[in-house]
């Protein structure tokens, strides 16, 4: 989109410097966080301000999940299977120092610190749909940047075809790991063509705050048109590799856990219906759309290929 | 009013204090889901929360209602047979609450959804006949009823509970993605329970044979009748 020219009917001396302007904002996002904090009981935590330009190209029309549920109805296993655990015990989980490792089939490997990769390249906030394979959905403000980004800059051989996402393993700092319920440390991942696409986010915050800890802190992959358990949290380690990578959700259930897992109305889970999700602080369902309504965007990638097999 | 029982519980004033207190401390989850309603308080998916809890409580009140009769033979009390009653219709309410919360709330009517569900999800199929099987026997649970049928027919009948509690249980199992401790949990229960009682009789049928047995066998050491 472009922006009109503007002429300035208002001298500019009465126009306020850009740098106070967003002092201002800050202050009153600020102001309206803590009034927020202040009103709801366990949610005393105001995170620290992550600031971001607003994406032009990335909004939907739909209406935010607030906060508060946006960060006490996680899936989480590495802080309990309930989905109040996370936003209980994920206290216990340190962000810094915090590092990833970036390998595999690259030219250039290389370890990025978090710091690194808070300033690696502009930072968006993208509202974007998610919708859990559990058939419920949010909307939620992500900030963060196209992974592109950041793979472009190791330099992928011409053996990568895939990339492979680990989260830290620490059952210390994530108690849900001593629990075998998955094959830890979580392992997820995509196609190379799947990562590079701009929809694919790697995220370090949302509603203008650094990543709360039980939302995958401090850095996680948004993948807006798969099921959310594609998008890893947490994560220490990015893989590319030549062999599809065997995820801990395909090593769990593969009946029921495929590899590409995008969101598909008309390919149910073997034991509940994907054709409607229930939008968190919705009473009705609504009817889910096929890619989550990315259609348009991604459908391209899966052309000619049967998604009842590839699910 | 029985003076069987051998214990202070069989007089029958204790006992009726016991079932007013068992009458409202059942009445308890269903006091808080309604309390947290009102206040904002199931979190961000009420509909679930509402469905787990009573489907939570409704098992959990079957099991206790399987355990009255292990209790029974266990202690020699033949009181804990009175309570039997009122756990298995909390099991009823708290099962038709699951049921009314899936058909309302979460489906919404929607019939042809729920049509597929009970024949596609097998959490379902096992869930839904679960359910429609207790409705005889909560009928049925009357003093009046238990006349017209007759004890033994009506023993006959009410040993539905048994494929109603495997089921429930199944139903448990089968909707849980992945952490399959709380339904284990469950199983390992109900399996006690049925263990226990399957010891019972085969106990009974041991000693109805041992006569005729017991004279082919092992004639020379038989002291009790």
């Amino acid at each position: 989109m472009k922006r009109p020219l503007l002429i300035p009917a208002i001298p500019s001396s009465e126009i306020t410097p850009r740098e106070v302007f967003h002092q201002r904002r800050r202050f009153m996002q600020l102001a309206a966080g803590a009034s927020v904090a202040a009103l709801l009981p366990g949610w005393s935590e105001a995170g620290e301000r992550l600031a971001a330009e607003k994406s032009r190209d990335y909004q939907v029309p739909d209406k935010l999940t607030p906060l508060v549920d946006v960060t006490h109805y996680n899936n989480f296993y590495e802080f309990g299977t309930g989905k109040e655990d996370p936003g209980q015990n994920a206290g216990s989980l340190k962000t810094r120092p915090w590092t990833v490792a970036v390998e595999g089939e690259v030219h250039k490997p290389k370890v990025f610190d978090i710091d690194e990769l808070l300033k690696l390249a502009p930072l968006e906030e993208r509202v974007y749909r998610l919708r859990c394979v559990e058939a419920w959905s949010m909307v939620i403000p992500w900030i963060g940047y196209s992974l592109a980004e950041l793979i472009k800059r190791v330099e992928p051989t011409g053996n990568a075809k895939y990339v492979e996402f680990v989260t830290l393993f620490d059952p210390q700092q994530m108690p849900g790991q001593n629990s075998p319920v998955l094959d830890w440390p979580y392992r997820e991942g995509l196609r190379l063509d799947e990562a590079m696409h701009p929809l694919t986010l790697l995220t370090l915050g949302l509603y203008g705050e650094v990543l709360p800890n039980q939302n995958g802190a401090p850095v996680r992959l948004v993948v807006p048109w798969k099921y959310g358990f594609k998008s890893a949290k947490s994560i220490v380690k990015i893989r590319l590799t030549e062999k599809p990578p065997v995820t801990s959700w395909m090593a769990a259930g593969p009946r029921e856990y495929g590899f590409y897992s995008n969101v598909n109305p008309e390919v149910d889970h073997p034991r509940w219906s994907q054709a409607k999700e229930r939008r968190i602080g919705e009473f009705l369902k609504r009817p889910t759309l096929p890619f989550n309504g990315y259609a348009e965007q991604v459908a391209s990638l899966y052309a000619g290929m049967d998604l009842q097999k590839n699910f | 009013m029985s003076t069987v029982g051998g214990s202070p519980l069989a007089g029958g004033r204790l006992l009726v204090i016991l079932k007013v207190i068992m009458f409202a401390a059942a009445l308890i989850p269903l006091g808080k889901l309604v309390y947290e309603g009102l206040n904002d308080g199931l979190g961000a998916n009420p509909i679930e929360k509402i469905t787990h809890v009573t489907g939570w409580w409704a098992l959990s009140f079957l099991l206790l209602s399987l355990s009255i009769t292990p209790l029974r033979r266990i202690t020699g009390w033949s009181w804990w047979m009175r309570l039997r009653r009122m756990l298995g219709l909390y099991a009823f309410f708290y099962a038709g609450l699951h049921f009314l919360t899936y058909l309302v709330l979460d489906q919404f009517f929607d019939w042809p959804a729920i049509v597929k569900d009970i024949a596609k999800r097998p959490y379902i199929t096992v869930g839904f006949p679960a359910f429609m099987l207790m409705i005889p026997l909560a009928i049925t649970s009357t003093d009046a009823m238990i006349r017209r049928l007759g004890g033994k027919r009506w023993r006959l009948l009410h040993r539905l509970i048994y494929p109603i509690a495997v089921g429930g249980v199944v139903h448990f199992w089968w909707l849980v993605k992945k952490d399959i401790r709380e339904p284990a949990l469950f199983a390992a229960l109900l399996a006690g329970l049925l263990i226990i009682r399957a010891g019972y009789w085969l106990r009974g049928r041991m000693r109805r044979n041992l006569p005729a047995g017991a004279m082919n066998a092992a004639p020379a050491h038989r002291t009790d009748g």
